[in-house]
């Protein structure tokens, strides 16, 4: 009944629907599992159980004043955020959430719940990650503030860091799935073994779910690496000098890159919406369910780990993550053909 | 109907405007970037005509090019900043000291 | 089609307008960002070309690494002022600059015509899914069986170069050795 070009738009809408709803889910989460971890109680008063928080702080935000510092590059200044929450809404858009579906036949063909199929899917994420560094080293460069700078050079020399592990692990993943299409790779992960054990690609690559998680954790500056907000050392990173709307699209931002990393580490590792109990056109539960463990362990890292020293930082991406990101690459690419899977 | 002319005119437009910028701009650093715009004119020039044979080779030869164009702008950019720290300056017309 | 050249006219004037403001522009803190502005509309021009591992490429490698390489040396340097007040000693240069400029039209004029008559044979249409094997061509396994059976020397030479550009660049840049 719907026209296919119909259905995709609204994949589109509900898409960027549903990520704006999951940064205000993380933003209220956060809070309140912060809280819980130091035993307190939390946003309680707005709403049920605090639930509105995000609302009065999205209202809050709106009414404040957007300040522009003098000596600051006007033009760059108001891009920076600009380009931080694209790169952030785009990342998500080649990551499929389901599996194919007619909406129990209401739509005139069957679609794969994701924006854009494309069968580079897991190259145009690399993309997109690399594109959201610029979001952060332009507003440290045009804020004209030593504080603002400082962040921005870390966070930027840590992402292009980490990349690099996050890119060979994600390899070893590819070269077990044998396509780049992050539809295929999920699909790799469909059935059992034994009956009981999903073939989810965690069991066949440990260790390169463990250096996807932590590399994962850095390119998205949270904690134990969230140098760019370190609030101790330096007033707030990145984003000292931004009020209002440019300061919520920032955080905006972080919180989408967490939701497509989760969501990413979903698909290639955690059997994306395979789970047992549901049929098919249901699995997206099962991703919401798989992200949201993930967020939650975010969430606990960042409120148990202290924060890295910087050069700490990049000995650990350099010295101890990479090889073992390449040493996993090479036993992966060894098993395949031997084990020939 | 685009036609395999109207790339490699593309092309050459972007070519010649990275050629104007290396001869005629004094900064060392937009110097750099001028070649970086003429190195991409030629990487579409390759994949242009890779596509209208119908074979993969220009795709090829164009990551060639990319990882030649990324070895190159790393080892520019050490010669810019170690000129940099000798002279305070990013103008070429500086460095005479080898001239006859 | 009609949306074939609306496409490529677009990409290909935001490529044109973002190149000829790099080579001009005063400030080489915008130039970086303008060049990776064509960067982008040349990665989409790969795109209608039916290459995505080409544009992807070139994403990540140009726009992802190269330019915040260049970015960073612009920050470190300071160079967003543009500073070509001439210092004492270096030749000014009004003649050479419109003989340049001169020069220049000649050499875009000439190039344009050379690439003109290039492909004469009369089928020289590049529209969308023109040939039967579109897929195939930009398929990343054909790619990579072409990259390490055909070229698997020029791999090899170029790894090698990578690691001889890293080395050459951090002795270059270091204080003292």
């Amino acid at each position: 009944m719907i026209p296919l070009y119909i259905a995709q738009f609204g994949i589109i809408l509900a898409v960027f629907g549903l990520l704006l709803i999951a940064a205000a889910i993380m933003v209220y989460s956060e809070r309140k599992v912060a809280a819980l971890i130091q035993q307190r109680y939390g946003p309680y008063l707005v709403g049920p159980k605090g639930m509105l928080q995000p609302i009065a702080d999205v209202i809050k935000l709106i009414f404040k004043e957007t300040l522009c510092p003098k000596g600051a590059d006007r033009i760059l200044f108001m891009l920076a955020p600009l380009i931080s929450a694209t790169a952030a809404f785009t990342a998500f858009a080649v990551v499929p959430f389901g599996a194919e579906t007619d909406l129990f036949g209401l739509i005139d063909h069957k679609i794969s719940l994701q924006v854009a199929d494309v069968n580079v899917a897991v190259l145009v994420l690399f993309a997109v990650t690399s594109v959201s560094i610029y979001g952060i080293v332009l507003a440290g460069w045009s804020s004209n503030s030593k504080y603002s700078l400082f962040g921005a050079l870390r966070s930027a020399s840590q992402m292009i860091s980490y990349e690099l592990s996050y890119g060979l692990s994600l390899a070893s993943v590819l070269v077990v799935a044998n396509s780049l299409s992050l539809t295929d790779v999920v699909n790799a992960q469909s059935g059992n073994w034994l009956g009981f054990i999903p073939r989810w690609f965690v069991f066949l690559q440990p260790v390169g779910f463990v250096i996807f998680m932590i590399a994962g954790v850095a390119e998205t500056n949270r904690s134990p690496f969230d140098f760019p907000e370190a609030e101790q050392e330096l007033v707030a990173g990145y984003h000292t000098e931004y009020s209002s709307t440019p300061f919520m699209m920032f955080f905006l931002a972080e919180y989408i890159n967490m939701v497509t990393a989760a969501a990413v580490a979903t698909d290639l590792f955690l059997g994306g919406w395979h789970g047992p109990w549901l049929p098919a056109s249901l699995g997206w539960i099962w991703f919401v369910v798989k992200i949201g463990a993930i967020l939650f362990f975010y969430i606990w890292m960042r409120w148990t780990l202290p924060r890295l020293r910087y050069d700490q930082l990049m000995t650990f991406g350099w010295k101890v993550l990479l090889p073992l990101a390449a040493l996993n690459l090479i036993v992966t690419a060894a098993g395949v053909i031997y084990f020939g899977y | 109907m685009v036609r395999l002319e109207y790339y490699l005119i593309l092309s050459a437009i972007l070519f010649a405007t990275g050629t104007v910028g290396v001869f005629l701009r004094r900064n060392v650093i937009t110097m750099l970037l001028s070649i970086e715009v003429m190195l991409n004119a030629v990487n579409l020039t390759f994949i242009a005509f890779g596509r209208s044979i119908g074979s993969a080779d220009g795709q090829v030869i164009m990551f060639f090019v990319v990882t030649v164009a990324a070895a190159e702008a790393a080892v520019g950019l050490a010669l810019v900043i170690a000129l940099f720290r000798h002279r305070e300056t990013l103008n070429p017309d500086v460095f005479t000291s080898l001239k006859w | 089609m009609g949306t074939d050249l609306l496409l490529f006219s677009l990409f290909g004037g935001v490529a044109v307008a973002a190149s000829l403001l790099v080579v001009l522009g005063r400030n080489p803190m915008h130039s970086v960002l303008l060049l990776i502005v064509s960067f982008a509309a040349l990665a989409a021009l790969y795109i209608t070309l039916d290459s995505p591992f080409a544009a992807v490429i070139q994403i990540i490698i140009y726009a992802g690494a190269i330019m915040v390489l260049f970015l960073f040396v612009v920050m470190l340097l300071n160079a967003h002022k543009e500073d070509e007040d001439v210092p004492a000693g270096a030749p000014t240069m009004k003649k050479p600059l419109y003989m340049g400029a001169v020069l220049a039209v000649v050499l875009a004029a000439e190039l344009v015509w050379a690439l003109s008559v290039a492909g004469n044979e009369p089928d020289g249409m590049l529209t969308r899914g023109a040939s039967p094997d579109s897929a195939a061509l930009g398929s990343v396994r054909g790619l990579g069986q072409l990259l390490f059976t055909d070229y698997a020397f020029a791999f090899e030479v170029t790894s090698i170069l990578i690691i001889v550009a890293m080395v050459g660049a951090v002795v270059l840049a270091k204080r003292e050795l």
